[in-house]
């Protein structure tokens, strides 16, 4: 890892991090509203994937989305103004926490497991292009029982698809720790006949190299390959989660204390003289002053107009009626 | 045909594929409908013979030749489909290009909408309708979604699934299915069902084409059974738009699919014996469905009967009906009537008795007459 790499790294968690505990304020103030899922503690996870894929590989996630729309490129702003359901969001302000999109990026998916599939899809494409492009497929231990995802395991061995699986395993599937829902928890054996590789997912030169190497294996056309990143996330589940009913207080302080990725990276550098206590200070007071103004903007940005409400069912065709809850109220559908 | 040891469902298949290639002629004319084909088409070219199976094969071709980036995919499709849809292609353009899938519905169509998402064009073939039940979250949740929640960042427009619809006979619960109106509660899909060869083949071409994910249910019971001078050329017949195949003027019939020949035949009863004279429509397309012509017609006729083999409640004919009657309401002269499958699993040795067929349709008539 070079001094500039780490920053970069650094600086990008650190902005992670800090836009999550934006979004935990925001949203107890009920001016995000709904379905929101925060990443905090997984940091390691979305940065160091990305700094070993390109930006012309593909990436497809579920619900805890915001540091994946971030790292694929999109602004703090536009991610915290689609949480507010702003014009500005990254979606218009019409897919909210679980449904943000970069290029490359195919969301932010709700249903769980549902875009593990999809995935192979994108992977096959790349295959079928022959543009040396693969796809990163993530999903959760939650998400690792469900059926869809061993059909889209044979497919993608079958037909040798450049797919990296991924399951972020923060231990919890919801409230359910995952010694109680998985009859192994050894996520990255489960592709039976794929190869897969258990890494530290707070440790983010572990996962960059990780996902290097199962990159490599990926474009040199060996299939796909499974990677378990064992993680932790520091909320709840959801908003509506305090995450504090299915597991301790303490035991939540000794993964801060203990496994934090931005610590982990921070006392890393400093203890190899790559950066110094001060200057990463001034990052964070950097950071903290992009989340704050990206609050602002996310605020204050107007809602999209309730003709929206019409819009994207079906592809621009001539605009036609939506029916609405009675046989007065029609929408014009654009697009 | 790799048929052996791959247990009940797929022996089922087997014989179902027996008995349909097998039936005997007696059989066939025991059919609760008499097909009757349309009229040669003039404006696409030289035409050629074909039943409903060669005609979407001459249409997945056509597909295939133009676009580059089309890929055919599905359980058994590379030896050609338990219905020969696809027989062929493989041999034709590449493995690559038309292949086999595991058993494994909801993976199927993830898989395709995951194509989809990348520009390139998907055709996914679920091997029944009833199979289709497992990838609904996909269709409903994922494909028909993914455009409306990325303000149309991202879309899976070029993902098209194919799958066999409707009674056939003797297809029992699980091989005889109408599930257009579960995929019509779900705007940003469409779902269309032709009435024969002719039609299949330009509605296919056109669902394939369409920016919107596409459900395509053909009626397999004519996949045999109905031949027409198909066009060899590709060509489009538009979505969302019924047609009026006979002008009539005191009821209009609502069909589509198999039931639509049903119809047809109703309407010859009803001059005959009654002197009614009906309007014949075929709804083709089920979402989004072509509401104008349907009420220009019953704002002529003053009554509807609307006719699907799926069970009653629920079924798409409660939407149309209710649709007319806000639209139409002081022009109707007796209550719109559905005439459908009976609110029951789709019934294997009870099913000449469960399909609404012309006698049903016909009494449906002439009840609506003396209202």
């Amino acid at each position: 890892m070079t001094r500039e790499q780490g920053l970069q790294y650094y600086k990008t968690m650190q902005t992670i991090r800090r836009m999550e505990l934006k979004a935990d304020q925001l949203y107890k103030q009920k001016i995000i509203r709904g379905f929101c899922h925060l990443y905090d503690g997984q940091e390691a996870c979305c940065v160091g994937l990305e700094a070993a894929i390109n930006r012309t590989d593909h990436l497809i996630t579920a619900y805890r989305a915001h540091g994946f729309t971030y790292t694929r490129g999109i602004p703090v702003r536009e991610i915290l103004a689609e949480l507010t359901g702003r014009i500005s969001g990254c979606a218009k302000g019409k897919g909210g926490s679980m449904h943000m999109y970069a290029k490359n990026f195919y969301g932010g998916n709700g249903i769980v497991g549902a875009q593990v599939p999809l995935g192979a899809g994108i992977a096959l494409a790349c295959k079928y292009f022959g543009k040396d492009e693969i796809c990163v497929t993530l999903y959760g231990d939650g998400a690792a029982n469900q059926g869809q995802i061993f059909e889209t395991f044979n497919m993608a061995a079958l037909w040798k698809l450049p797919c990296i699986f991924i399951c972020e395993n923060n231990r919890y599937g919801m409230g359910t720790s995952v010694e109680r829902a998985a009859a192994s928890t050894d996520y990255y054996k489960r592709g039976d006949f794929i190869p897969g590789l258990r890494v530290d997912g707070m440790d983010v030169l572990a996962v960059r190299e990780a996902t290097k190497f199962a990159a490599d294996h990926c474009r040199a056309g060996k299939g796909p390959i499974v990677m378990e990143l064992q993680t932790y996330r520091y909320h709840g589940h959801s908003m509506s989660d305090p995450g504090v009913s299915y597991r301790t207080r303490e035991e939540i302080q000794e993964v801060r204390s203990k496994s934090d990725p931005i610590t982990l990276l921070k006392d890393r550098m400093v203890n190899n003289n790559l950066a110094s206590v001060e200057e990463l200070k001034e990052i964070d007071v950097e950071v903290r002053k992009e989340i704050e103004d990206a609050a602002q903007f996310a605020t204050t940005d107007p809602e999209p107009p309730l003709e929206e409400l019409g819009n994207h069912i079906y592809y621009k065709e001539a605009p036609f009626e939506v029916r609405g809850p009675n046989q007065w109220t029609r929408y014009k559908s654009v697009g | 045909m790799a048929l052996a040891g791959l247990g009940l469902r797929r022996a089922a298949v087997s014989t179902l594929r027996l008995s349909l290639t097998t039936g005997s002629p007696s059989r066939r004319r025991a059919a609760h409908f008499t097909f009757q084909p349309d009229p040669e088409p003039t404006q696409y070219g030289q035409t050629q013979k074909m039943n409903l199976f060669q005609s979407i094969t001459s249409a997945l071709d056509n597909a295939l030749s133009r676009d580059p980036t089309a890929v055919i995919f599905g359980e058994d499709v590379s030896f050609g489909g338990v219905f020969r849809c696809t027989v062929g292609l493989r041999d034709k353009f590449g493995k690559d290009r038309v292949f086999n899938t595991p058993l494994c519905e909801q993976g199927i169509v993830g898989f395709g909408i995951g194509i989809a998402v990348t520009g390139a064009t998907a055709i996914a073939e679920i091997q029944f309708a009833d199979y289709i039940y497992p990838a609904f979250d996909q269709i409903v949740n994922e494909a028909a979604k993914y455009r409306y929640r990325s303000g149309d960042l991202f879309n899976c427009g070029s993902l098209t699934i194919r799958a066999p619809w409707g009674c056939v006979g003797h297809g029992a619960l699980y091989h005889s299915q109408s599930p257009e109106a579960f995929f019509a509660h779900c705007p940003g899909l469409k779902v269309v069902v032709p009435r024969g060869p002719i039609e299949a083949k330009g509605l296919l071409l056109s669902c394939i084409e369409d920016k919107n994910p596409c459900i395509f249910f053909e009626p397999k019971i004519m996949y045999r059974a109905a031949v027409e001078q198909v066009p060899v050329d590709p060509y489009c017949i538009p979505l969302s738009q019924a047609e009026v195949l006979q002008d009539g003027s005191d009821v209009t019939l609502v069909a589509w699919g198999t039931q639509v020949h049903v119809i047809k035949e109703v309407a010859v009863m009803a001059q005959e014996k009654l002197g009614v004279s009906c309007e014949i429509i075929d709804l083709k397309t089920i979402l989004p469905w072509d509401v104008e012509t349907v009420c220009k017609s019953v704002a002529k006729t003053g009554r509807l009967l609307i006719t699907h083999e799926a069970p009653v409640t629920g079924g798409f004919a409660s939407e149309i009906s209710s649709t007319v009657q806000e639209e139409c309401f002081l022009n109707l002269e007796a209550p719109i009537t559905r005439v459908c499958g009976y609110d029951t699993p789709f019934p294997h040795i009870f099913e000449p008795f469960y399909i609404p067929d012309k006698w049903k349709c016909y009494d449906a008539v002439r009840k609506m007459i003396n209202y």
